[in-house]
């Protein structure tokens, strides 16, 4: 991989990747929902819409199409510490690829009508959201477990603030963080380096650096003791989560953690594009035995993502038909509290090494996923970390992660949530020809 | 044992053992890495009469325990090799997936092997296994997406029709199965005659064919009668169907069309017809209209589903209740549109360029290989598949396209469900 910094401050990863005849560019901004001002939560996610409807020099209504005739597909997402685009199309499709994202990156409309459609749209995303319980209490136990830090508010925004948002605000966010300076474009795939690095200093070289941003500085303090919330809604299933403050990817503790979750739930990997998208090898994992085994729950997972500050390692629980939320509750805690105490053994280590040396290789089977990688890692820490991962989770000691277990897993940095159903008052059919 | 050279882009080699079965190898070294999928034509459609969910319980319980080997030596298996067992059930086929590092091919197809052929079916294990998918049903009943989803195929598919029926069942039923049913069904239905085993990595196919011979070879079962699906009738008039579930925020719609099957020779017709309807970039004319000029749903698109007999097109669509009638309105008059205008030769040449150039994309991993393979052997559509694919899409005119969609696609015999926070007498009495 090739590392340069063009003079505008744009950083270039590139990759060559020569196993298909395919290319795969994203672009990567240091903007999330962390950046956002109370009043303007979701214009993160907003802009990102926006920033798909047309730009100076692709019209409105030539955007459809224009990767989709290399057989591409592109995308985006936002989260709490980025905003990413992405293309993959066959190999010559890189200066198309390369035009979309520059043209992104400076000269994107912002036109009224379009903003007005696209709050609909995001109103539905979210209102999609809420119909999904679990979804619903990890944002409430998100909001619950942070008091001071942005990262406590969820990144499509609450209601009130999309309803009220103007064009001026979101294009006044997009100038000041679409800049060349706050972003990191990989190109991986089967390109030639040097010919690739040209054709990106075309298109990005002329576009002007943007003013140093001032981030918000807010430190979540320390939680002084146990938080709970309970949402009691109509419903059919019970839902538990704990959410445990948590070391951000940097930290020395952060590759500890990753294995304690890999003993307590299965091992997930890193990639947040595609780990999830397959459930981890869990059956011999602890709270999968002290939960679904013992019929208490139907599936429990666990979650601690790459971040750029410290946010949260959270188990979640779905309680079986029958099961109180009280019980699940009390067979989760004796677990944590039982590892919290005692550490893992030698035999827990081993395994959990080899199910991450497995998913690492797994997470990058394909030019999107490598190039997810490096991106996701220069943006939120530096590309380094996904690079050494592997010889750094293989030199883990197992007094390293009961350590973390014995720091993060304390009862004062946990807030437990619970989705208790009240029955459901209807649901009749009515049909009509 | 007899075997065909490969012809077409992907090349796998495909062996048939003796007992029937048949193995397909792909190599590919993009990683240390291989997929193994084994399908078994054992599906949904296999469900004893009247007890649907019997096939779908049997997928829970089949890998927590074998003749050779207990539930916590499997799980030990897998877990310590970093790998996750994937059982599905469609209508048609019961299939287990997992991707292993390559050093672990051998040990893994065998411990597969075993989970598939001689499944144990404990006591214990079931009823654990029970509570998961009676649960899973209660999410289902809470979830609009799934509510308006099978409840259209239950009205396209009436009557009982396999296509039609809940794959998970109802909770009345899981409770009452017995291992004794289950091991009943994995016996009439489970044979190597209805098995393809595909592995697509960094393993050569000799080894492959070698590994899938020991574990494989050795099983003799004649394959079951095959099932006789009913006929597909399709609808004469226009249904509609709501669901109020007033607890939530978002109505999904869910308004389809019985079509073809998956050997019908319009079938590249329909396809590229359903792609710049419903799919292209986001969502076709359908997002153009309903997602990008009108603003009014987050996603909606369709997905055409042809299958051994004629299979739905859906329109999807999740909106707020106060739109219901507006996209419901919106996707009638593009129905409409499409059976009276047609497509635009520019439509139809995107639709065909952006199908046959994703071709090397959707073909990259070795999981979507391994699926493309099963789907080809299923269907009877030649190794060459791949490569004759373009081919297959170039020949479809502009007429063949819009005579597909004036054949299935009709508002006034459309089905439709709505189900979510929306009660639409509530609606006419303000």
């Amino acid at each position: 991989m090739r590392v340069t910094r063009l003079d505008n401050g744009l950083k270039v990863l590139i990759q060559e990747e020569h196993t298909a005849p395919l290319a795969s560019v994203w672009c990567w901004y240091k903007v999330g929902s962390k950046d956002e001002r109370p009043g303007l939560t979701g214009v993160s996610h907003w802009c990102e819409h926006m920033n798909f409807k047309g730009t100076a020099n692709i019209p409105r209504d030539q955007v459809k199409g224009i990767i989709e005739q290399f057989g591409g597909s592109w995308n985006g997402y936002t989260w709490i510490d980025q905003t990413t685009y992405l293309e993959t199309a066959t190999r010559d499709a890189l200066d198309r690829m390369l035009f979309i994202e520059s043209e992104r990156m400076a000269s994107c409309l912002y036109h009224p009508d379009d903003c007005e459609s696209e709050r609909t749209v995001i109103i539905s995303e979210l209102q999609g959201g809420e119909n999904d319980p679990d979804q619903l209490l990890d944002q409430e136990l998100t909001a619950t477990a942070f008091k001071a830090h942005p990262y406590r508010h969820p990144t499509i925004g609450w209601l009130a603030d999309l309803q009220a948002m103007t064009r001026e605000d979101l294009y006044g966010f997009y100038q000041r963080y679409y800049v060349p300076n706050n972003a990191t474009l990989v190109v991986v795939g089967d390109v030639g380096t040097d010919a690739a690095l040209r054709r990106v200093e075309h298109f990005f070289g002329g576009i002007k650096p943007g003013a140093d941003i001032k981030r918000l500085r807010t430190v979540e303090p320390e939680q002084t003791g146990e938080r709970r919330l309970t949402i009691r809604r109509e419903g059919t299933t019970g839902y538990l989560k704990v959410g445990y403050h948590a070391p951000a990817v940097a930290d020395a503790q952060f590759l500890p953690m990753l294995i304690l979750d890999a003993v307590l739930t299965g091992a997930k990997g890193l990639n947040l594009w595609s780990s999830f998208r397959v459930a981890p090898p869990q059956r011999s994992a602890r709270l999968y035995r002290a939960l679904v085994e013992r019929g208490l729950a139907s599936s429990v997972s666990g979650s601690l993502l790459p971040t750029e500050q410290p946010f949260l390692y959270s188990v979640s629980v779905t309680a079986t038909e029958g099961t109180s939320l009280g019980l699940a509750e009390s067979a989760l805690l004796e677990e944590l509290d039982r590892v919290r105490r005692d550490g893992i053994t030698d035999a827990e280590l081993v395994k959990a090494k080899a199910q991450l040396k497995a998913r690492l290789v797994f997470d990058s089977d394909s030019v999107t996923n490598i190039a997810h990688q490096l991106g996701y890692f220069e943006t939120v820490a530096n590309v380094d970390l996904i690079a050494k991962a592997p010889a750094r989770i293989a030199a883990v000691l197992v007094e390293e992660v009961a350590a973390a277990a014995r720091a993060v897993l304390s009862p004062s940095n946990r807030t437990i949530g619970w989705f208790d159903p009240l029955p459901v008052g209807n649901g009749n059919l009515k049909s009509a020809v | 044992m007899k075997s065909e050279a490969p012809r077409s882009g992907l090349k796998p080699a495909r062996t048939v053992l003796e007992n029937g079965a048949v193995v397909l190898a792909k190599e590919a070294r993009t990683t240390p890495a291989v997929t193994i999928s084994l399908a078994l034509r054992a599906g949904s459609i296999a469900d004893p009469v009247g007890l649907p969910g019997t096939t779908w319980l049997l997928s829970r319980v089949i890998d927590r325990g074998a003749a050779a080997r207990s539930a916590a030596e499997i799980a030990e298996a897998l877990d310590s090799r970093g790998i996750t067992l994937t059982t599905t059930v469609t209508r048609h086929l019961f299939t287990l997936v997992c991707t292993c590092l390559a050093e672990d091919f051998d040990p893994v197809l065998a411990l597969l092997g075993d989970i598939l052929m001689s499944p144990s079916v404990g006591e214990a294990e079931l009823a654990t296994r029970k509570g998961e998918v009676i649960t899973a049903i209660r999410q289902d009943e809470d979830n609009p997406g799934v509510r308006a989803s099978e409840s259209l195929m239950a009205l396209l598919y009436p009557d009982g029709h396999p296509y039609g029926r809940r794959t998970k069942g109802s909770i009345e039923i899981v409770g009452s199965l017995t291992r004794a049913q289950l091991l009943a069904l994995h016996a009439d239905r489970f044979a190597p005659g209805e098995l393809t085993a595909v592995a697509v990595g960094d393993v050569d196919a000799s080894r492959v064919q070698d590994s899938a011979t020991r574990v494989f070879g050795g099983w003799r079962k004649p394959s079951p009668a095959p099932i006789r699906l009913p006929p597909v009738k399709p609808a004469t008039t226009r249904r509609r169907l709501v669901i109020p579930m007033m607890n939530k925020s978002q109505v999904d719609i869910a308004y389809g069309f019985t079509t073809i099957s998956r050997r019908d020779p319009t079938y590249y017709a329909f396809w590229l017809m359903n792609n710049a309807f419903g799919q292209y970039s986001i969502g076709g004319r359908l997002g153009d209209s309903i997602r990008e000029r009108q603003g009014m749903a987050y996603y909606v698109s369709s997905a055409l589903d042809a299958n051994v007999v004629e299979g739905p097109l859906v329109i999807r669509a999740g909106v707020s209740p106060a739109n219901v009638e507006r996209a419901v309105a919106s996707i009638d008059e593009e129905v409409t549109r499409l059976i009276r205008e047609g497509l635009t030769p520019k439509e139809l040449d995107e639709s065909r360029r952006y199908l046959i150039g994703s071709i090397p994309r959707a073909l990259e991993t070795n999981a979507a290989i391994a699926n493309f393979l099963q789907t080809e052997e299923f269907f009877g559509l030649g190794l060459d598949y791949d490569a004759r694919l373009p081919s297959l899409l170039d020949a479809v005119t502009l007429e063949d396209a819009n005579a597909a969609a004036r054949r299935a696609l009709d508002p006034d015999r459309a089905t439709v469900v709505i189900a979510g926070p929306y009660d639409d007498q509530a609606i006419l009495c303000l």
